[in-house]
């Protein structure tokens, strides 16, 4: 037993994080929202130098058969930095789902890939700017066009509704690819809890009022307390749900995740006072992210009624 | 990163799972806090201890296992899922051993350790005073340099068990001149020595958990001081944050209290009204196994334990609470009814008290671990 991540995961965690740092993540979000993708599509070129989109793409593809315990660790950076594009479903669904050449373009980073997946992936991301595009029904794959574009809560996640087309015969691995869809939300939404919960512990060490910072008042104090605690505990969830892998775990890591996020969220808020109320503010797109995730790949209540089962 | 055991470590287990489900009592033993519960309590140690299962973790010469850290954890979810009876001797198995294993002399370790691990001594903490709660440093027992010894005299509180153990550890300033946290002794004080009087005092359930330690002018050998007079706090210090401690509080307690709720819900209709806050329980108690198995892999490594240990406080408090109330709805109209369920809800409830409250975990954790600005404590 050695519950910890691997000297190679948690360099592979900074490398992403370094290179995440350099860019800005934030008006790419603003102009992904504005249907502008090129920004967004080169931070995703990027990634795939990194080897991000090869994560889970079987070694005959030019992948690397990554473990869903890699695949946790990118996505959570990728929620840490609030990077927009349908990753959850080119880089954790996908691949799972097909045993085909186009995912030696996914692994490239060439195609984007947009799933819906019935019945808890109803809408389908940004499908405007994927070239594949499938969803998932009852063990089946099907194409899809995209029909009208839905706002989300997070104006950078593009919904469309999927008009099904062509059948394309079974799925590899539905429930496979539904386990690490669900895994990778999660890992994203703990990523985005650490963002606000970092950016809100360094705004209350430097905001001032009544003569003092706000972070040395203790009732301020201990509202980011609750969320550290929250953090730290959804984490091992995650990780263990990833060596695992058994419905139960995920879908728990899937709901502490959430809770914990949306805690960090609803502080983050509160901790910034007005500024963070304010579109300018990068707190905005991570509290409407963290909502949109929370609901996407299974709601809290599917979930938990997983964890009863 | 991985969850799998190796040949050894399943061996312990199974061989523990094997020893507990024969052993463990089918009665439940009375509580602890009576007269007649204490002795069952103590009665059961010894059979424990036989058997080499009292202190896994402890070096064989002191009736130990050289167990693990690893072992030790599943030792104790194997110990709560068999329904097995709490530990009588919690505060000097999990507090005062391991300051005695840092700080203690071989001749005190010696002396204590093998008693302690059949429960033939057991150990009260003495900590809390009436003026020295959240901030220990501020007591006022003192111990007086004398012929061989030390001289102690005041008054301590909220000591758990004290109404029927045998002795206490506790600090005392032993340097009149000093201030809080300078100048204090850490001592074990035997509770049927000439001047101490315990005064035992009923808890919510009626019964005598607690007690007031009374000590006028009480003698105390040196080879029951440890550690050197006037380093008590740092001593002291090291009891609070063990990695074999209470600050790396048992998962298993929480899992098999989450099982039965769990159980509990179905055998009750799965009542909708319940079911998120039954399915958060089980989620927490797995949320803190897997805490811990990771705390497990970095102290094992050589990383220590730090602030980290009052997340887990928080956590599991929260927990404890969350989830016995839950059962008490599931229960409905039952659940004034004194049982497994209402007792464990009563004794959840000391949890964000006792041992740091959850206020005084929280101003560590944003001090400690996110840095923030210090303030009044
Ligand atoms: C079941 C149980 C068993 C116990 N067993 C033992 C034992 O065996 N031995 C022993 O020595 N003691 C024991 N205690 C005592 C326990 O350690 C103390 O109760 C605890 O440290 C709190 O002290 P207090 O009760 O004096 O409360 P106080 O310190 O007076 O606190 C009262 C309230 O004020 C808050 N508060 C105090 N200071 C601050 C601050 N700086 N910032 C924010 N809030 C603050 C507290 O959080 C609390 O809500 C036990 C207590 C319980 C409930």
């Amino acid at each position: 037993m050695r519950f910890a991540l691997s000297g190679e995961q948690e360099q592979f965690s900074r490398s992403l994080h370094d290179l995440l740092s350099g860019v800005d993540t934030d008006s790419a979000n603003r102009s992904w929202a504005a249907g502008d993708h090129g920004p967004g599509l080169k931070i995703w070129r990027r990634l795939a130098e990194l080897g991000v989109t090869a994560l889970a793409v079987p070694e005959k593809y030019d992948g690397f058969g990554a473990t869903p315990v890699d695949l946790a660790v990118g996505f959570e950076r990728l929620g840490y930095h609030c990077v927009p594009g349908p990753w959850t479903d080119t880089v954790a669904v996908l691949p799972s789902l097909l045993d085909d050449e186009l995912l030696t373009s996914v692994a490239s980073g060439e195609t984007l890939a947009s799933v819906a997946f019935a019945p808890h992936v109803p809408y389908a991301l940004d499908s405007d700017v994927a070239d594949a595009r499938l969803a998932v029904e009852k063990g089946r794959l099907r194409a899809f066009t995209p029909g009208a574009l839905l706002s989300s809560v997070d104006g950078s996640r593009r919904l469309f509704q999927p008009v099904a087309g062509d059948d394309l015969g079974t799925a590899l691995d539905a429930e496979h690819a539904f386990e690490l869809g669900c895994l990778a939300t999660a890992a994203q939404l703990l990523g985005t809890g650490r963002w606000l919960l970092d950016t809100s512990v360094a705004y209350a060490a430097q905001r001032k009022q009544y003569g003092r910072e706000i972070g040395g008042y203790q009732a301020v104090k201990h509202l980011l307390a609750d969320v550290a605690t929250g953090l730290a505990l959804a984490e091992p969830l995650l990780f263990g749900a990833a060596v695992t892998l058994d419905r139960r775990d995920v879908s728990a890591a899937k709901v502490a995740c959430g809770d914990a996020a949306h805690l960090a969220a609803r502080t983050g808020l509160q901790v910034h006072g007005a500024i963070g109320y304010t579109a300018e503010h990068a707190l905005g797109l991570r509290l409407t992210r963290v909502r949109a995730l929370v609901g996407a790949w299974g709601t809290p209540r599917f979930h938990r009624e997983r964890v009863l089962s | 990163m991985d969850l799998d055991l190796d040949e050894r470590t399943l061996a312990f287990r199974d061989e523990a799972r094997a020893w507990l489900a024969a052993n463990v009592p089918a009665e439940p033993l009375k509580s602890f806090d009576t007269a007649e519960g204490f002795a069952q309590h103590r009665e059961w140690e010894c059979r424990l201890a036989d058997a080499r299962w009292s202190v896994v973790s402890w070096p064989r010469e002191f009736g130990g296992r050289d167990a693990s850290l690893l072992e030790w954890v599943l030792f104790e979810e194997e110990y709560y899922a068999a329904g097995a009876p709490l530990r009588v001797n919690q505060n000097g198995i999990f507090m005062l051993a391991p300051t005695l294993f840092s700080h203690g002399t071989e001749e005190q370790q010696r002396r204590i350790l093998p008693k302690m691990a059949r429960s033939e001594e057991v150990w009260a903490q003495a900590w809390s005073e009436p003026e020295a709660g959240s901030d220990i440093a501020a007591l006022r027992s003192t111990a007086t340099r004398c012929d061989g010894g030390w001289r102690v005299s005041g008054q301590k509180t909220w000591s758990s068990r004290a109404t029927f153990a045998d002795r206490a550890f506790g600090l005392f300033r032993s340097d009149p001149d000093s201030v809080r946290h300078k100048g204090l002794i850490y001592l074990m004080v035997d509770l049927r020595a000439e001047g101490v009087t315990v005064r035992p005092i009923p808890q919510l359930d009626g019964e005598p958990g607690f007690a007031e330690i009374f000590f006028d002018d009480v003698f105390v050998p040196d080879q029951d001081v440890i550690g050197a007079p006037g380093e008590g706090w740092r001593v002291a210090m090291t009891t609070a944050n063990n990695e074999r401690g209470l600050s790396l509080r048992s998962p298993g307690r929480f899992l098999a209290a989450a099982d039965r709720l769990v159980s509990l819900w179905h055998d009750a209709g799965r009542p909708a009204h319940t079911a998120d806050r039954v399915a958060d329980a089980w989620i927490g108690a797995r949320a803190y196994q897997l805490y811990t198995l990771g705390t497990v892999t970095r102290l094992s490594d050589g990383a220590e334990l730090g602030p980290e240990s009052s997340v887990n406080k928080l956590f599991w408090s929260h927990l404890d609470v969350a989830l016995h109330e839950t059962a008490l709805d599931i229960l409905g109209p039952d659940a004034e009814l004194r049982g497994a369920w209402s007792d464990g809800w009563l004794f959840s409830l000391a949890g964000p008290i006792y041992g740091g409250t959850d206020q005084i975990q929280r101003s560590i954790v944003a001090e400690r671990l996110l840095g923030l600005p210090k303030g009044a404590r």
